[in-house]
């Protein structure tokens, strides 16, 4: 068992003819993902790598049955790829772009909050179950199927954290990117809840970074609500108040969004923090006893 | 993206949100001409993107045009030195002269996203001229909010109530209600990130005004907002960062001495961390991105080495996308057309991580290998001893 994605997914690809989509989709043919079409806005009718090519994401929807979407649309275009993903009707749409401006995402989210839908990110690296659906832009072969969710808002800083795992043996269930931006569309909460409910996660690693409130917000979902073990690091400890740290979202602004706070936050709450971002495939195994 | 208070005050003017008459200048001659033209007292304010000018000697009061000349003459070429530049200040270069408002009460106004609801709220407070921050954190229950329905946007309801809250009677509920939706409109055209006016006053000849400006914009939202992007004053930022800035590298300068190169934000700053945990202090953020090449890696190198600090380097790569054949080449490349004369601590992973080293230890290079980033951040401590 895994959460939101597994073998019987079905994967549609907004701008799958691109520089980025085009190479991923390879990527995730290869890894195994079932890549059912994809749409790019006047290629209609071609194909690519076998999988046809849509004008609309709702007409490849109607044709191929896609459930979920992935967005490798750029940046001023990405929002409405969205939005277009929901009134489609997928399931799930996972946003791979960065850089989409604030104002846009702002209309976004609220657009797909009034409808049965989920969005990952914007700027992730996406979301995998490992042995079973790859749909982002992850290197497959760290991952190992497995018992562990992690959730995080870092590309690369998930990988470590996969390495660390699979090294130990430790296989993932589910691994989600929720995205380095200030907006996004599933947060800790969110992914903390799905794990809950998932009989074949049995320790959640979580990792937070500098700006924003989020894992304040799940630390004190997961006193409340969780009994599986959780561990946590948080990025930018020696960070600078009031710099951008690459992330969009990776801010402290007003003396908010220490590094500090969350983890301190987050020891309240049960969580196993890690001091060191070396220390996080130690820690789980030792959570799991 | 951060400007400049008078071009902040020029942008509001084009959203018809009311500002002190007066324009900026860059020499004593100038300022006294704007303040002659002005007539009766004005205000000399130094144009730095750092908050606290007026506590660092940045902003004078002149009754007449000789006093303002005075005043500029003073406070432009002063290294001006406030609680957000650091210890060696910020040179002024511009200073803006504005007619002098007769006070009656300050207020503060602030428009910016609320990451918890993912929606824009306008922030008021009777507290106007200090920091709002403050008043979050000791008297939060003095902070009016009104969030705003990204469907409708900001509505004069709620621009009339905050007018209320604030105290504001008769014809001046009116003119703020007006203030707030004009300010919400500038934020929504220009792309803003924050915009702030702190103070917001009233005088006592019964106008609202922004007496000060501070407005950043969303730097993704550049692209559709051309007139904005000339506006970036490259004095104000530092020179590294701009010269990073051109090679499209993610780089923020620190104080420590161990320079670091990495791929992804997460990644990097973890680097930063470890590198303290490890005893030792990171000289900078760099974030290679998604496409580390060959000229990345030395345009990369270039950078941290320009920072006279720099005792030893730590490059950290997780090969995802990026494969590490491509930066192990980059590395090679890189000290054959630069002199590298700091140790050299590689830690690669992932993607061709075997295929690297190999390449590495076939190459005639002087560095070490970090088994992991402990070993990594500790050997680049350890090489700084």
């Amino acid at each position: 068992m895994s959460v939101l994605v597994d073998e019987n997914t079905k994967v549609f690809v907004q701008a799958i003819t691109g520089r980025e989509g085009s190479f991923h989709t390879k990527q995730m043919i290869e890894y195994g993902t079932q890549v059912v079409g994809g749409a790019t806005p006047g290629k209609g009718g071609q194909d690519f790598e076998g999988v046809p090519v849509f004008n609309t994401v709702a007409e490849g929807v109607e044709a191929t049955g896609a459930n979920v979407s992935i967005i490798f649309v750029p940046p001023p275009f990405a929002a409405d790829a969205i939005m277009e993903a929901a009134d489609a009707g997928l399931e799930l749409i996972v946003c791979i772009t960065e850089g989409i401006p604030e104002a846009d995402m702002v209309k976004a989210y609220h657009y797909i909050k009034s409808r049965d839908t989920r969005l990952i990110g914007p700027n992730c690296p996406g979301i995998i179950t490992p042995g079973q659906c790859k749909i982002g832009i992850m290197p497959g072969f760290i991952h190992q199927p497995g018992r562990v969710g992690i959730i995080s808002r870092s590309g690369t800083l998930t990988y470590e954290t996969v390495g660390q795992l699979s090294d130990r043996g430790l296989g993932q269930s589910t691994a989600i990117g929720i995205g380095g931006d200030p907006i996004i569309g599933t947060r800790f909460v969110d992914a903390l809840a799905l794990f809950k409910d998932d009989p074949e996660t049995d320790a959640v690693v979580m990792i937070g970074e500098i700006g924003g409130t989020a894992e304040e917000e799940a630390a004190a979902y997961v006193k409340e609500h969780y009994d599986k073990p959780v561990i946590g690091f948080i990025a930018g400890r020696t960070a600078p108040p009031g710099r951008r740290m690459g992330h969009a979202g990776a801010i402290i602004s007003g003396g908010k969004g220490t590094a500090d706070d969350k983890m301190a936050a987050m020891k309240d709450a049960g969580i196993h923090v890690c001091e060191s971002p070396a220390e996080i495939g130690e820690t789980v195994e030792k959570a799991l006893g | 993206m951060k400007i400049h208070e008078y071009q902040a005050k020029e942008i509001l003017r084009q959203y018809n949100v009311a500002v002190p008459e007066g324009s900026v200048g860059t020499s004593a001659d100038e300022a006294e001409r704007i303040a002659t033209e002005l007539g009766g007292k004005v205000v000399v304010k130094a144009q730095i993107h750092a908050g606290g000018r007026g506590k660092g000697g940045g902003v004078k009061l002149a009754t007449n045009p000789t006093v303002a000349r005075e005043a500029a003459s003073a406070i432009l070429g002063m290294q001006l030195i406030t609680h957000q530049t650091g210890p060696e200040g910020q040179k002024v270069k511009q200073v803006l002269v504005e007619k002098a408002s007769d006070i009656e009460h300050e207020f503060y106004l602030g428009i910016t996203l609320d990451r918890a609801q993912s929606k824009l709220v306008v922030m008021a407070s009777k507290e106007g001229g200090v920091e709002i921050e403050e008043v979050a954190a000791e008297t939060p229950e003095k902070i009016l909010r009104e969030t705003v329905d990204p469907g409708v946007g900001l509505l004069p309801f709620q621009a009339t109530r905050i007018a209320f809250g604030l105290g504001f009677k008769g014809k001046q509920v009116r003119q703020a209600a007006g203030f707030i939706l004009n300010l919400y409109k500038a934020f929504i055209g220009a792309d803003c990130s924050i915009a702030e006016i702190n103070p917001l006053v009233t005088t006592a000849d019964g106008q609202v005004l922004a007496l000060d400006a501070k407005i950043n914009f969303d730097a993704n939202a550049l692209f559709r907002q051309p007139n904005l992007a000339e506006l970036r004053d490259l004095d104000e930022e530092d020179e590294l960062e701009v010269e990073a800035s051109k090679f499209d590298l993610n780089y923020i300068k620190l104080d420590g001495n161990i320079g670091c190169m990495v791929n992804g934000a997460g990644l990097a700053m973890a680097t930063m961390d470890i590198i303290k945990l490890s005893g030792a202090e990171p000289a900078n953020f760099l974030d290679v991105g998604g496409g580390a090449s060959a000229e990345t890696v030395e345009n990369g190198f270039r950078i941290l080495l320009s920072d006279p600090n720099v005792k030893a380097i730590l490059i950290n790569i997780f090969g995802g996308i990026v494969r590490c054949d491509r930066v192990a080449e980059g590395v090679i490349q890189a000290r054959k057309n630069i002199e590298v004369n700091v140790p050299l601590v590689v830690r690669l992973a992932g993607t061709n991580a075997d295929v690297a080293a190999e390449m590495l230890e076939k190459s005639d290079m002087d560095f070490s290998v970090g088994h992991g980033l402990k070993d990594a951040a500790e050997k680049c401590a350890s090489a700084i001893q």
